[in-house]
């Protein structure tokens, strides 16, 4: 029993080795200089830590950006964008709640559709529609993309958190007076901050995540967010690889530590957008 | 009071008017869009809106690389797919057996799933670069020779014939913990009296798993395979950052052809029917997903 209890933490513990390799690889590599940086010695810890090739992936070196007006973009995008989604989702959250018609049932099962669509097959009209609305090639595009796309997810985690208020608390609330936006404000509001995180947590992942729509719609480098300015920096030729390794650090870090510190949120959000009720 | 009732649902429905028009202009009117996109002759930068009937769908069909790329999203998906909820099953099993620190190996088996496919695809990149003859192994292949497992050595995203395997090892890398979060809690809801029943029948451990777990764990294996799957056919950022096309288009997938075919070769009638194309792949897997829980809702 004790060997096998000793066996079973040693499987564990290999297993968290395999899921650490990358991040040892990136914290090895990013510390290391320019110098230090030898395929052979490439699982080596550095010899002396470097901020060196932090400074290159932010600032820019020989002939590259850097990547500090891309992490300015992509929060000048990813922040308005997830409280306009987060609070979208709740006001239609709470309608779809509490709607009984007939029929409401398959509009909402229409409108979930669309956040498992490959967005492949929106981006030729997406492309044509933010040109003409003159939009194209700017943040608030990029904004209006992705608050419009999150409308499925947060309208359905906030509907299923609506449904699990208390039928007396809003009944209560109606004999006091209180109409449609009374009932929101007074009650669901306060009552939904749990489920505010959730949903916070989860637009702002994914959207700081986003390579598609931004590498669609912000082909400038002056808009560019993230994830599309370390993709070019990293298939870059001539950008070291201790540079890449902090340019992909900087670009983890964010959801990273949202991760660390709001765990328990993030897997709420996770579960509740996969599974269905 | 009926006044009020009234009133209250025309308010309701002017609240969810807006978003609901902007999200169905934006799916379902985009994708009539892009239909009608690969119906036409526009395959050049200013737009050529010419019906010409099957025309780009025909010549896709014809197209030996878009045929290779139907045959990589299959073997990434099924890799991917199936290697993710094997390791996330075993990961759960393993983790709900009383582990001390257990919040620490559910963090750590769970992080890379709040990370972008585009760091992902860097860090997996020079991980699995394999170096060269002259320049001696780098990466997983430097580490298997330090550990004396050097015939496990292989050219990874270099190699046309592994190509898409390489892919779908970072995929698993980064989705797998996912699925062991899903299991974990299925297995929390799980009554230990079930299974302390079947162990006063005799059941063995592994016969308690087979007929007792994992028939009542159906629905969560059920929406992995959605969730993974959904993901796995849109399957884009990962190879961009990745590997790009790798040699012989090995690593390509329809996702990356598409926008390819479109922004780069601005052939937007083709891009668009490769587009309605995936689109239809997604849609046999999620469209009887969505019915089947439209029907649930609807008896309760």
């Amino acid at each position: 029993m004790r060997a096998g209890r000793l066996l079973l933490y040693l499987v564990l513990l290999a297993f968290a080795v395999y899921y650490l390799l990358p991040v040892y690889v990136l914290l090895v590599t990013s510390f290391k200089s320019f110098a230090e940086v030898n395929l052979y010695r490439m699982w080596s810890p550095p010899r002396s830590l470097s901020l060196e090739s932090f400074r290159r992936a932010l600032f820019g070196g020989m002939g590259y950006h850097g990547l500090a007006p891309n992490l300015k973009n992509s929060f000048l995008m990813v922040l308005p964008a997830t409280l306009l989604s987060a609070f979208l989702g709740s006001l239609n959250g709470y309608v779809f709640a509490r709607w009984r018609f007939r029929g409401a049932n398959t509009l909402f099962t229409l409108a979930l559709f669309g956040m498992f669509i490959p967005y492949q097959s929106v981006l030729i009209p997406l492309v044509q529609t933010m040109r003409a609305l003159g939009l194209y090639g700017t943040i608030p595009g990029l904004i209006l993309t992705h608050v419009i796309y999150g409308i499925p997810i947060t309208t359905l985690i906030f509907r299923n958190y609506y449904a699990t208020v208390p039928k007396e608390l809003v009944e209560a609330a109606r004999i006091d007076g209180a109409g449609l936006l009374g009932v929101y404000r007074r009650i669901m509001l306060p009552l939904s901050l749990p489920g505010f995180a959730v949903v916070l947590i989860w637009q702002f992942t994914s959207i700081w995540n986003d390579f598609l729509f931004a590498v669609t719609l912000a082909q400038n480098p002056a808009v560019q967010p993230i994830t599309v300015a370390l993709n070019n920096l990293a298939g870059s030729y001539i950008v070291e690889w201790n540079v890449q390794m902090a340019g992909a650090l900087l670009a983890a870090l964010p959801t990273l530590l949202v991760y660390i510190f709001l765990g328990r949120y993030f897997m709420r959000g996770l579960l509740a957008g996969s599974l269905k009720g | 009071m009926r006044f009020y009732r009234r009133r209250e649902q025309v308010l309701s429905v002017l609240l969810v008017l807006p978003s609901v028009l902007a999200l169905f202009a934006f799916v379902y009117g985009f994708i009539g869009w892009t239909g009608y996109v690969s119906l036409s002759n526009w395959n050049r930068l200013v737009p050529d809106y010419t019906f010409v009937g099957w025309t780009n769908y025909q010549r896709l069909l014809q197209n030996p690389r878009f045929l290779i790329t139907l045959r990589n999203l299959g073997v990434f998906t099924g890799l991917f797919v199936g290697g993710s909820v094997v390791l996330g099953f075993l990961l759960a099993v393993l983790l709900d057996r009383r582990v001390r620190a257990e919040g620490f190996f559910r963090t750590v088996y769970l992080y890379p799933l709040a990370l972008s496919f585009i760091v992902t695809g860097v860090v997996w990149r020079w991980l699995l670069n394999p170096g060269s003859p002259q320049m001696g192994s780098t990466g997983i292949n430097r580490l298997l020779e330090l550990m004396g497992l050097g015939f496990l050595k292989s050219g990874w995203y270099t190699d046309p014939r592994v190509g898409i395997i390489a892919v779908a090892v970072a995929a698993i890398w980064q989705m797998s913990g996912y699925v062991m979060a899903m299991y974990l809690a299925g297995l929390r809801g799980i009554p230990e009296e079930l299974r302390e029943a079947a162990r006063v029948d005799g059941a063995s451990e592994l016969q308690i798993y087979r007929y007792v777990v994992l028939p009542l764990l159906r629905p969560i294996t059920f929406g992995a395979l959605i969730v993974l799957g959904h993901i796995s056919l849109k399957i884009y950022d990962l190879v961009v950052a990745m590997t790009g096309t790798g040699p012989g288009f090995s690593c390509d997938v329809p996702a990356y052809f598409m926008w390819e075919t479109t922004f780069r070769a601005n052939r937007f009638g083709q891009g668009a029917g490769i587009a309605v194309i995936l689109l239809l792949i997604v849609s046999l897997l999620i469209v009887p997903y969505l019915r089947l829980s439209l029907r649930r809702e609807v008896e309760v």
